[in-house]
């Protein structure tokens, strides 16, 4: 049986990445994202490369009435139906520490706006007792540093949400995967300095790809930020405060 | 757009620059970019030298542009973006039934950088050059996308086809892809003596696919000796590439001296037997050998390396021995020494191809491989030949006038089409290509 894959923030570096994996698989693709000009050159682009269907659709994290049209779409899909959430947005700290009011935003893009989606479209994927919802958080959510705490938390908030999900879904046979990207090669870190490990889009996505076949339920991709996080987070908070990591 | 600082060098590294790249990967942040900025264009700059690099300015990496906009299933002609590699473009179509109408050496080159190129393949005897094949083309021009057809405007096409990126940068392309028996190359090879067996085997050869490598390090009665390689497309069953291996740092000067290069031809040469063979492999296998080997450009060490390449006329064919003969004399050959009988396709006023006889090999980066490049050159101009810009580093701009006649021609267009000269590359500034004559 054919899937199809509802993929939030569709033009994202990885979501692009990823989405090519799922299309050389045969597979249908909901792109959802709010550049519908862009989306639809991707949409093509799937299509050449062997997805079954490929369709543009709006979608808003900050607007929830974006959410219906796809909702209602994958109620009636005949075949299994799988979610992957790519969407977030990183202000520099420093425009925040300025704008505090921009936190709302990240907020809802990395948190709030994804949660409340997966939320809506959870009994769909229960009644059908099948199917894999993606979460991509970050390792920025591992622990709240100085340089970007903001959308940290916000990541962090989405990974206990993710938890959460997986445990409630888990008993209908969905199954979650958090993923927790290192830093990774994308328009939104290009002219960042010194970025540790910095992977190309191409292999993190390869890597979700393989954490969903495989049934993992957190991915660090790539794997060196397993160990790394693992020192990170086993560092006392009174010693981790005085740090700039 | 956001613009990095970069340093950054071409695929020989010989030559760097310093400056400031974007990297669009939208098209709106393309045409956002272009606003901005008038800069050059590269893609994943696999040209040797200089073509691909500006120095203290601006400069717009393609690569993250790399979609599939349409796909003709019946007549094959496919519309894409200029970021995508030729390799990417072979993985998704080969099991299809269809191959892109010529492939350049490495399939990490962009179709971008192969129109800016006119790049040329295995078949170019027969397929002409890569340019001939676009149908039409899109720039993106500061103030809009331009389509550009050898109907609509021949001199502008001309101009950007091999026109080292000179016209601005190049958003799309469609051509026609070759409808192909199957996913797998029958590849035959024979074993060749010497330089006389060689040219005639070349002349005569009726395959679809035909290449030369020959020993650069042989001389006296072996000079000349190789493997002739023929290939056609085909159907079957072949156990896919092995995973690619990384050169993971700068070799050191002794893996390729004189001596190993030596050993090493011979032991290659020596592989095909003499009786010749006939083997399947994939079809990336044999379009992009070196492929498999990621970052092999390193195995020259740190000071990077020279690659020359020059094509000449069928009737100097004996000033090509001479240059082979002084080549193996000198000792700074690299094992990787192609040889090829071209055919006159060419689609632009700077493209390379020419009927003829094309070398193509590497040298390490030392002041002795440069002289002998530059007396390679004047042997290439004397022999009314001309020199490769994809791969050219150390050529000088008294040369290239009567190695390419078309350059005031295309001088008079692009300055037309940029009359600021915006999109000049570090490799037009060295050969003084846009200052007319």
């Amino acid at each position: 049986m054919s899937q199809t894959w509802i993929i939030l923030g569709a033009t994202s570096t990885i979501a692009r990445a990823f989405a090519r994996l799922l299309a050389a698989r045969g597979h249908s693709l909901v792109l959802a994202g709010r550049d519908q000009n862009e989306l639809q050159i991707i949409a093509e682009d799937c299509k050449i490369r062997g997805a079954e269907q490929a369709e543009a659709v709006p979608f808003d994290a900050r607007d929830a009435k974006t959410f219906d049209p796809i909702l209602a779409q994958a109620e009636q899909c005949a075949g299994d139906v799988c979610v992957a959430v790519f969407v977030g947005s990183m202000p520099p700290q420093d425009e925040i520490d300025q704008d505090p009011s921009l936190i709302d935003g990240t907020v809802a893009d990395s948190f709030t706006g994804p949660a409340q989606f997966l939320t809506a479209i959870a009994p769909v994927l229960e009644q059908k007792g099948k199917g894999t919802v993606i979460g991509v958080g970050s390792v920025a959510g591992d622990r709240g540093r100085l340089g970007n705490y903001v959308y940290g938390a916000a990541k962090a908030g989405f990974h206990t949400y993710l938890s959460g999900l997986r445990n409630r879904l888990g008993r209908s046979g969905v199954h979650v995967v958090t993923v927790k990207p290192g830093t990774v090669d994308t328009a939104m870190t290009w002219g960042m300095d010194k970025l540790p490990f910095l992977a190309q889009p191409e292999k993190v996505a390869g890597d979700i790809l393989i954490a969903a076949d495989k049934k993992k339920d957190t991915l660090y991709t790539p794997f060196i930020w397993w160990p790394v996080m693992t020192v990170i987070r086993s560092i006392p908070e009174h010693v981790f405060k005085k740090l700039k990591i | 757009m956001r613009w990095k600082k970069v340093e950054y060098t071409g695929w020989g590294r010989v030559h760097q620059a310093n400056g400031e790249l974007a990297r669009p990967e939208r098209v709106s942040d393309i045409l956002l970019a272009t606003k901005d900025e008038a800069a050059p264009a590269l893609g994943m700059r696999r040209s040797y030298g200089d073509a691909c690099l500006n120095d203290g300015g601006k400069a717009i990496d393609m690569s993250r542009l790399d979609r599939l906009l349409s796909f003709d299933e019946d007549t094959g002609l496919v519309h894409v973006e200029a970021g995508l590699q030729f390799g990417q473009l072979l993985k998704i179509f080969a099991p299809l039934g269809w191959l892109p109408p010529v492939m350049p050496g490495t399939g990490f080159a962009t179709i971008g950088g192969g129109i800016a190129m006119d790049v040329h393949g295995k078949n170019h005897h027969g397929a002409g050059s890569f340019g001939e094949h676009v149908t039409e083309l899109t720039l993106a021009t500061p103030d809009q996308r331009k389509v550009v057809s050898p109907e609509n405007d021949a001199e502008l096409f001309k101009a950007t086809v091999g026109g080292l990126g000179q016209t601005g940068p190049i958003l799309s392309a469609k051509f026609r892809l070759l409808k192909a028996k199957g996913d797998v190359m029958v590849v035959t090879e024979r074993r060749v003596k010497t330089w006389e067996d060689f040219l005639p085997l070349l002349d005569a050869s009726e395959a679809t696919y035909t290449v030369g490598w020959i020993d650069a390090t042989a001389w006296g009665d072996k000079l000349g000796r190789g493997i002739l390689e023929e290939a056609e497309t085909g159907g079957g069953l072949v156990r896919a590439a092995k995973r690619s291996k990384s050169v993971p740092v700068n070799a050191p000067g002794f893996v390729l001296s004189p001596w190993v290069v030596r050993a090493f031809n011979a032991a290659y040469w020596r592989k095909v037997p003499s009786a010749g063979r006939t083997v399947v492999k994939p079809v990336d296998d044999f379009f992009f050998p070196l492929d498999k080997i990621h970052n092999w450009n390193r195995l020259y060490g740190k000071q990077g390396f020279h690659q020359f390449q020059c094509v000449v006329p069928v009737n100097a064919a004996d000033q090509l021995r001479d240059m082979v003969d002084k080549i193996a004399r000198s000792g700074l050959a690299s094992p990787l020494a192609v040889l090829k009988r071209m055919g006159p396709g060419r689609a632009g006023y700077l493209s390379f191809p020419m009927e003829g006889y094309t070398l193509a090999l590497d040298f390490r980066n030392t002041p002795q491989a440069e002289t002998l490049m530059r007396k390679l050159e004047d042997m290439t101009l004397a022999a009314s030949g001309r020199i490769y810009f994809a791969k050219d580093s150390v050529a000088r701009p008294k040369s290239i006038p009567a190695m390419y006649p078309d350059l005031p021609k295309w001088q008079e267009t692009v300055a037309k089409a940029d009359p600021d000269g915006t999109y000049a590359t570090d490799l037009v500034r060295r050969l003084k290509l846009r200052d007319l004559t």
